[in-house]
C-alpha cells in the first residue's frame, strides 16, 4: 500500500524522456535556423563577392592629337563634312595616342603595327572620340586629354579575372598588352574608378561589355512597378473587399474564390503568352512596352494581392463591425471608416510583397518582348518611359547571363545586387508603412 | 402598473427566428413599454440574445438567419420594405456583451455616431453632444482631461460606459444591452447598473442578462426565455417572488439552467 516517497528533486523516467525529447526538438529547429541562415550567408557572400566588380571599371586617360587634315579635309569645319568623316578614320588618332603615351612612360610597343594596341580600349572608345569632336569642333587641330573606357579583357585583368595563362590561345589581346598596361598604370595613364555608368547607362551590344549599364532596364522596371501599383492595389482591394464583406455567400461567389486561389498559383509563363495574346495581338499595344509588362504583371499579382487583403480584412474582430452597425453607420461607412484603415498594414504589406514578387519575374517579359537587349536608349519623356521599347531588371540580367563572354557574366552579378537592393527597400517600405500605419493604435 | 396606460414602444408578435435548420425563437410575443428596463432573462442558448438582435435587425447581417412574425417600433413595421435597417440603428441603439470602442480617440467614439448621421451642425455642437453623452455615461469626469486618448486604453468598465455613450450619443429611444456587464468586475457591474436604472427612467431599455440577481436589481419588467420559447412575462418582482410557470421557478431557484 505504502508506495515510497517520491522526492521532487529527483525526476522521475518519464519526466527525463520527456525533457530529452523537447531538447533533441529544440535543437533541430536551432539546426534548421541555422542551417536557412548559412544558405543566406554563403549566397549573400557569393552575390557579393560575384557582383562587386561590376562596380568598378577601368579607364585609361590618353591625350589625343586631332589632326585638321584627317578630320576636316576640306578646312571649312562645316558639321556636314564633319559628320562625313566616320568613327573609322578616328581610330588609328587613338593608336597615336596610345603609341605616344606609352612612349612617354617609358616602354615600347611590342607590336609591329600600332593598330594592335586598340585592342586595350574599348571598341566604343572611336565613337566617343568622335561624338566629342562633333559637339565641339574647335577642337580640330589641337590636342584633347580624354578618358575613355578599358577593353573587358584589359578591365578583367585589373580585376583579376584575366591573367597572362588565361590569355594563352588568345590572339587579339595577348600577354604583350598586359605588358603595356603595366607600364600605362606605372605611369599613372590607367586607372580603376567607381562605375556610375553601370547604374544609369544602357545595355551595349555583345562586344561591348565594358559598356553596359543596367539603368535602362531599371527605368523599365520602375515605370512596370508604379503601372502594377496603380492598377493592381485598388482593383485587389477593391475586390477583396467586395467578396470580403458584400458578396453573397453562393455557388458564383465560391466559384471565384476558387479561381483566384488557383490564378495565384499559374506559372507566370502563362500570364506572359496571355499578355501576348491579349495586350498585344489584339488590344494592339506596342511590343516591348513597360505599360504591356505592367499590364502583365498586374495580372499575375492580382491574386497575389487579394489572397492577403482578404485575410487581412477577415482579421479585424466581428465586434468592430458590429459597433460600426450598431450605432448606426451603413455598410459602406462601416468598411471605409472601421474596418479598411485598421486591415490597411496587412494590405500594404500583401501588396508590397506581391510586388516584389512581380519584380523579380523574367519568364512574361521575355513573351512580350522585353527582352534586355532592347535596353539600349534611356526614355527621354514619362510616355517614353511607358511605351518605348524597353526592358526589365530580371530580363536584362538574364540577357547578360546568357551571353558568352565573362566580363557579361560579372555585370550579371551586378545586375543582380541591385535587384536585391531594390527587393530590400521594397521590403523596408513595407516594415515603415506598417509601423506607420500600427502606430495609430 | 405605471406604464398600463401608454402604447407599447416595442410590439413582437410571433416573431420566429431561424439560423440555417435551427429554430432558434419559437412564436414570441411580447410587449416592451418606454422609459422602462424590460430584462430577458434564461439559459445560454435559450434565444435572449438572437430575440434582442432582432429588434434593430442587426441578424440581417447574418447570412444564414431568417427571421419571420411582426416588430413594430412605435407601430410601425421594422421589415417594412420602406424602412431602412441603418436609420432604425439610428433610433434603436446597441450596446454589446464585449466592450468593442472603436480603435480610435476617447472623443471621436462618441462624436462618430453624430457625426455620420449629421446630429451636430458645428464642430462646439459636437463637443456638446460629447459631453453630454459621456455624461450620461457617466464617464465625463474620468476622461474629460484625456478625450483624444485611445478608447482601446481604458479599463473594462470603462470601455464599456465608452460604449455605452456611444449608444447614446445618436439620441436613441430604445437601447438595447447585451449582458453589458458580464464581462465587467463587480465595482464596473455596479456602475453599469446604476447607468441602466439612470437610462431607463428616460428611454426604453432592454437588458440581456445571465445574472438573475442582475436583472432582478435594474428591471421592472422581465422576460423568461427558454429553449427559444418565452416562458414567462411579467412585472419583476411577481416572477421572481411567485412564478407561474414551473420552469421558471425552476430556473430562478437554480435547478435548470
Amino acid at each position: 500500500m505504502n508506495a515510497p516517497r517520491k522526492s521532487l528533486f529527483t525526476p522521475g523516467p518519464r519526466t527525463r524522456a520527456r525533457n530529452r525529447a523537447e531538447a533533441r526538438f529544440r535543437a533541430f529547429a536551432l539546426a534548421a535556423i541555422l542551417a536557412a541562415l548559412a544558405f543566406l550567408a554563403l549566397l549573400l557572400a557569393i552575390i557579393a563577392h560575384k557582383g562587386a566588380p561590376a562596380f568598378r571599371q577601368s579607364y585609361l586617360t590618353l591625350t589625343v592629337d586631332l589632326p585638321a587634315e584627317k578630320l576636316d579635309p576640306k578646312g571649312r569645319r562645316d558639321p556636314a563634312d564633319l559628320a562625313r568623316v566616320k568613327t573609322f578614320k578616328y581610330a588609328p588618332l587613338l593608336d597615336a595616342a596610345l603609341e605616344r603615351a606609352l612612349a612617354e612612360a617609358g616602354g615600347e610597343n611590342p607590336f609591329a603595327k600600332p593598330k594592335k594596341l586598340r585592342a586595350l580600349l574599348s571598341r566604343g572608345a572611336p565613337a566617343q572620340l568622335r561624338a566629342r569632336v562633333l559637339a565641339e569642333p574647335g577642337l580640330i587641330g589641337g590636342r584633347i586629354t580624354l578618358r575613355f573606357l578599358a577593353s573587358a579583357r584589359l578591365d578583367g585583368y585589373l580585376k583579376g579575372r584575366v591573367t597572362r595563362e588565361s590569355l594563352a590561345r588568345e590572339r587579339k589581346f595577348t600577354p604583350a598588352h598586359l605588358d603595356v598596361a603595366d607600364t600605362l598604370r606605372a605611369a599613372g595613364l590607367l586607372e580603376t574608378r567607381f562605375n556610375l555608368a553601370f547604374l544609369t547607362g544602357s545595355d551595349a551590344s555583345e562586344s561591348r561589355p565594358e559598356a553596359a549599364g543596367i539603368g535602362t532596364a531599371a527605368l523599365g522596371t520602375l515605370a512596370m512597378m508604379l503601372v502594377v501599383l496603380a492598377l493592381a492595389l485598388p482593383i485587389g482591394v477593391a475586390a477583396a473587399l467586395y467578396l470580403e464583406e458584400f458578396a453573397p455567400g453562393n455557388r458564383l461567389t465560391d466559384l471565384i474564390e476558387v479561381n483566384i486561389s488557383n490564378l495565384a498559383a499559374v506559372p507566370s509563363i502563362v500570364f506572359g503568352i496571355l499578355g501576348l495574346a491579349l495586350f498585344i495581338r489584339f488590344a494592339g499595344l506596342p511590343q516591348s512596352a513597360p505599360l504591356v509588362g505592367g499590364l502583365v504583371l498586374t495580372l499575375m499579382t492580382l491574386p497575389r494581392i487579394i489572397i492577403p487583403a482578404r485575410a487581412a480584412l477577415r482579421a479585424v474582430p466581428p465586434s468592430i463591425r458590429e459597433a460600426a452597425l450598431g450605432v448606426g453607420a451603413s455598410r459602406m461607412q462601416t468598411v471605409l471608416h472601421h474596418v479598411l484603415p485598421l486591415a490597411l498594414p496587412g494590405i500594404l504589406t500583401g501588396t508590397i510583397i506581391g510586388m516584389a514578387q512581380a519584380l523579380g519575374e523574367t519568364a512574361p517579359l521575355l513573351l512580350i518582348g522585353m527582352i534586355g537587349f532592347v535596353a539600349t536608349n534611356p526614355p527621354a519623356t514619362p510616355a517614353e518611359a511607358l511605351l518605348a521599347p524597353n526592358s526589365a531588371m530580371p530580363a536584362q540580367i538574364y540577357e547578360w547571363a546568357r551571353r558568352a563572354d565573362p566580363a557579361w557574366y560579372e555585370r550579371a552579378w551586378g545586375g543582380i545586387i541591385l535587384l536585391i537592393g531594390f527587393l530590400l527597400l521594397m521590403n523596408l517600405a513595407a516594415i515603415l508603412l506598417r509601423r506607420r500605419f500600427e502606430r495609430r493604435w | 402598473m405605471k406604464n398600463d396606460s401608454q402604447d407599447p414602444k416595442i410590439t413582437a408578435k410571433n416573431v420566429n427566428v431561424w439560423y440555417g435548420d435551427n429554430h432558434a425563437i419559437k412564436d414570441v410575443s411580447v410587449d416592451i413599454s418606454d422609459r422602462m428596463v424590460t430584462a430577458f432573462i434564461g439559459p445560454s442558448g435559450c434565444g435572449k440574445s438572437t430575440f434582442l438582435r432582432c429588434i434593430n435587425r442587426m441578424n440581417d447581417t447574418i447570412p444564414t438567419c431568417r427571421v419571420e412574425g411582426d416588430l413594430r417600433l412605435d407601430g410601425e413595421d421594422i421589415h417594412d420594405a420602406r424602412v431602412d435597417p441603418v436609420e432604425l440603428r439610428a433610433r434603436v441603439g446597441m450596446v454589446f456583451q464585449k466592450p468593442n470602442p472603436f480603435p480610435k480617440s476617447i472623443y471621436e467614439n462618441v462624436a462618430y455616431g453624430p457625426r455620420i448621421h449629421g446630429l451636430a451642425r458645428s464642430r462646439a455642437e459636437l463637443d456638446e453632444i460629447v459631453e453630454k453623452s459621456l455624461r450620461r455615461a457617466a464617464l465625463w469626469d474620468e476622461v474629460k482631461d484625456r478625450l483624444q486618448a485611445p478608447g482601446t486604453g481604458l479599463s473594462g468598465g470603462q470601455q464599456q460606459r465608452l460604449c455605452i455613450a456611444r449608444a447614446v450619443a445618436t439620441g436613441p429611444e430604445v437601447l438595447l444591452m447585451d449582458e453589458p456587464a458580464s464581462a465587467l468586475d463587480p465595482i464596473a457591474t455596479a456602475q453599469i447598473e446604476e447607468l441602466i436604472d439612470e437610462l431607463g427612467r428616460s428611454i426604453a431599455v432592454v437588458i440581456v442578462t445571465h445574472s438573475m440577481q442582475q436583472a432582478a436589481r435594474v428591471s421592472q419588467r422581465t422576460a423568461f426565455f427558454h429553449l427559444g420559447n418565452l416562458v414567462e412575462y411579467g412585472e419583476t418582482d411577481q416572477i421572481f417572488t411567485n412564478p407561474a410557470d414551473s420552469r421558471t421557478e425552476a430556473y430562478i431557484t437554480g435547478r435548470i439552467g
